[in-house]
């Protein structure tokens, strides 16, 4: 069921994941606000996605039969949008209008605003409803693309959540695969301190979800448990990503006073730096 | 009076009698045949939404999501977004009541064609009390950008509503009761999202109203005629986009206005009225509705009474805004 995927390959998409959260903080620090730990940790997942998984056309946002990337907690849009202009969807000098008068790049992001940004998101717990009425209609018309719902481990909080579960798990909705985001942190302290979570994996066995736990900063195990996600037929998959919030940057990783702001010029400068030595060493080798 | 009315109109004995959420399940059959992109979502209230019709037709293309009535919206946000043409049915006091969010920001903003029926809207749900009956509904909608807002008059328009919503590509809020109410209208009068219609021409007064009190407005009609008042009736089904033209055409000629809806009056058709008339013809009016206050257990009958929205009101209220010209 794993599929390998080549060292030169793995050794290219961390590459680029580094090149994502340098551009994150560049365009962080120009808009002034916007959350940054959420974003790296991150930054490795939309590598994979955007540069290995998903079936895409960025030059055709609108094809019919390009797999759907729905962002639940759209306050890490930040991320999304700097591994779509490097995918090609829009210049990459476009990143310099996040959070401007005017912009595509809408401080949560919008469907209207961006093609290619499948649902607006930012209020929490309306993602994986979405995701799973599109896999649903897919399923109906026998269409292949596959779903993905990305989304934070703090919106678990939300009721809705475990509506969108339960639906998924009745109507086995194997070509919907949800991606948790569970750094452990959310906007007020630790995810544990301020609504227990545990245990993610019996509740969602419990729907009757397909369960897998992978550490969230390796690619080459992520992109694994999306492959072994495709092969699971009779239920939905969720992978729960273990990430490190601020992944990349030591001085703020796992710190949850970073979920919800942008660094400053002199904390830019020192992220940046962090970063650039480390050059590609962010996920296996670094730890 | 407007050629498309049944002939027996004050015949209130003889009238056909039967719920506009009948309508609803007669016009997503329809809409169901021509196109198969129509899917109809319930949250545990098939048969009360009357969706159980299309169910027993097209079972593949009717979704159950249990009480979950925000999942609902959501899903139907992604069915949407996909290509399929969602209505998604509960009481109104749910679906955009609990769901409200979930409304704005995955159907409004998302701007996508998925249809919410509101049934059980009003007072007039009865027995079951001030919990089951929306009140602010038509409120909580038209504040949405992109969103369309309908309340039919009868069983009749509640089909044509149906199937016209189906195939205007905007999120679009359709308003239906829970009683039998009567059937005054027929399958010859023309339909159109936002095209109000006026059913007697009057020169004294205009009574705009929406949903099933339009008729108790052409029943104050007789008793106002009696008075000397000649009164114009405007059946104004779609709340938005509100049909300016003809009820400024009306106004200019009339010169006051009472309106009258099974709602609350802050911020319902009568507010979006007064909105148009303020800012384009200022006119003295009266509004007909519920008074900043909840419903209560009781026969629609004696809620409608209470609360003061039946014909005898309405005429009190003409006769209030004619002196105040």
């Amino acid at each position: 069921m794993v599929m390998e995927i080549h060292e030169d390959k793995i050794k290219k998409l961390e590459e680029m994941a580094n090149t994502l959260r340098v551009d994150l903080i560049e365009m962080l620090l120009k808009a002034g606000s916007g959350h940054t730990a959420g974003p790296l940790g991150m930054a490795d997942i939309f590598t994979a996605f955007y540069f290995h998984l998903l079936s895409q056309k960025p030059k055709d946002p609108f094809w019919e039969d390009r797999d759907r990337l729905i962002l639940s907690n759209g306050h890490i849009c930040p991320i999304r949008y700097v591994a779509m202009a490097h995918a090609g969807y829009f210049p990459v000098k476009e990143l310099d209008t996040l959070r401007k008068f005017g912009t595509r790049l809408q401080g949560h992001p919008e469907r209207e605003k961006l093609p290619g940004v499948e649902t607006t998101s930012g209020p929490l717990g309306s993602g994986l409803g979405q995701a799973a009425g599109i896999a649903y209609g897919a399923k109906m018309d026998n269409k292949k693309f596959r779903v993905y719902c990305l989304m934070s481990d703090g919106e678990q909080d939300a009721g809705n959540i475990w509506e969108s579960a339960m639906f998924a798990g009745k109507n086995k909705l194997h070509n919907l695969t949800a991606v948790m985001d569970r750094n452990n942190i959310q906007i007020t302290g630790m995810t544990e301190d301020i609504m227990p979570l545990e245990s993610l994996r019996a509740k969602y066995e419990a729907f009757n979800w397909h369960v897998i736990e992978v550490n969230g900063n390796n690619i080459a195990e992520f992109i694994n448990a999306v492959e072994e996600a495709k092969a699971i037929f009779e239920k939905p998959t969720i992978i729960i990503a273990h990430t490190i919030p601020g992944k990349g940057v030591p001085e703020i990783e796992f710190d949850y006073n970073w979920h919800g702001k942008a660094p400053n010029k002199e904390e830019a400068k020192r992220f940046l730096h962090e970063l650039r030595t480390m050059g590609g060493k962010i996920t296996s080798e670094h730890q | 009076m407007n050629k498309f009315l049944v002939k027996n109109i004050f015949d209130t004995k003889n009238l056909e009698m039967l719920p506009t959420r009948d309508g609803y399940g007669k016009g997503l059959l329809k809409a169901g045949e021509k196109d198969e992109r129509v899917v109809v979502l319930c949250a545990d209230l098939a048969e009360s939404t009357r969706s159980h019709w299309f169910k027993e037709k097209y079972p593949e293309r009717f979704i159950e999501v249990g009480v979950a009535e925000q999942n609902m919206a959501t899903i139907a946000a992604g069915l949407a977004n996909y290509g399929k043409i969602p209505f998604i049915s509960s009481y109104a006091a749910f679906s955009p009541g609990r769901n409200n969010e979930q409304i704005r920001t995955t159907i409004s903003l998302n701007n996508l064609p998925v249809k919410i029926a509101g049934a059980h809207a009003g007072v007039s749900v009865g027995p079951d009390g001030a919990t089951h009956q929306a009140l602010e509904d038509i409120a909580l909608m038209r504040v949405q950008p992109n969103m369309v807002v309908i309340s039919p008059c009868d069983a009749i328009e509640a089909e044509k509503a149906t199937y016209a919503a189906a195939f205007n590509d905007k999120p679009t809020y359709l308003r239906f009761a829970r009683e039998k109410t009567p059937v005054f209208t027929t399958e010859k009068m023309p339909f159109e999202i936002g095209k109000a219609i006026v059913l007697r021409e009057g020169k004294d007064v205009t009574i705009i109203a929406c949903g099933p009190l339009v008729y108790e407005a052409l029943l104050a009609t007789e008793t106002l005629a009696k008075e000397g008042i000649e009164a114009e009736v405007i059946n104004n089904h779609t709340i938005k986009p509100l049909d300016k033209k003809t009820i400024l055409a009306s106004v200019k000629k009339t010169g006051c206005v009472v309106t009258v809806e099974e709602h609350q009056i802050m911020g319902g058709m009568g507010s979006a009225v007064a909105e148009v008339l303020a800012q384009n013809l200022p006119t003295p009016i009266e509004f007909i509705g519920m008074k900043d206050s909840f419903g209560q257990s009781g026969t629609p009958d004696e809620l409608l009474n209470f609360f003061e929205m039946t014909h005898p009101h309405i005429v009190k209220a003409a006769n209030k805004v004619v002196k105040r010209k």
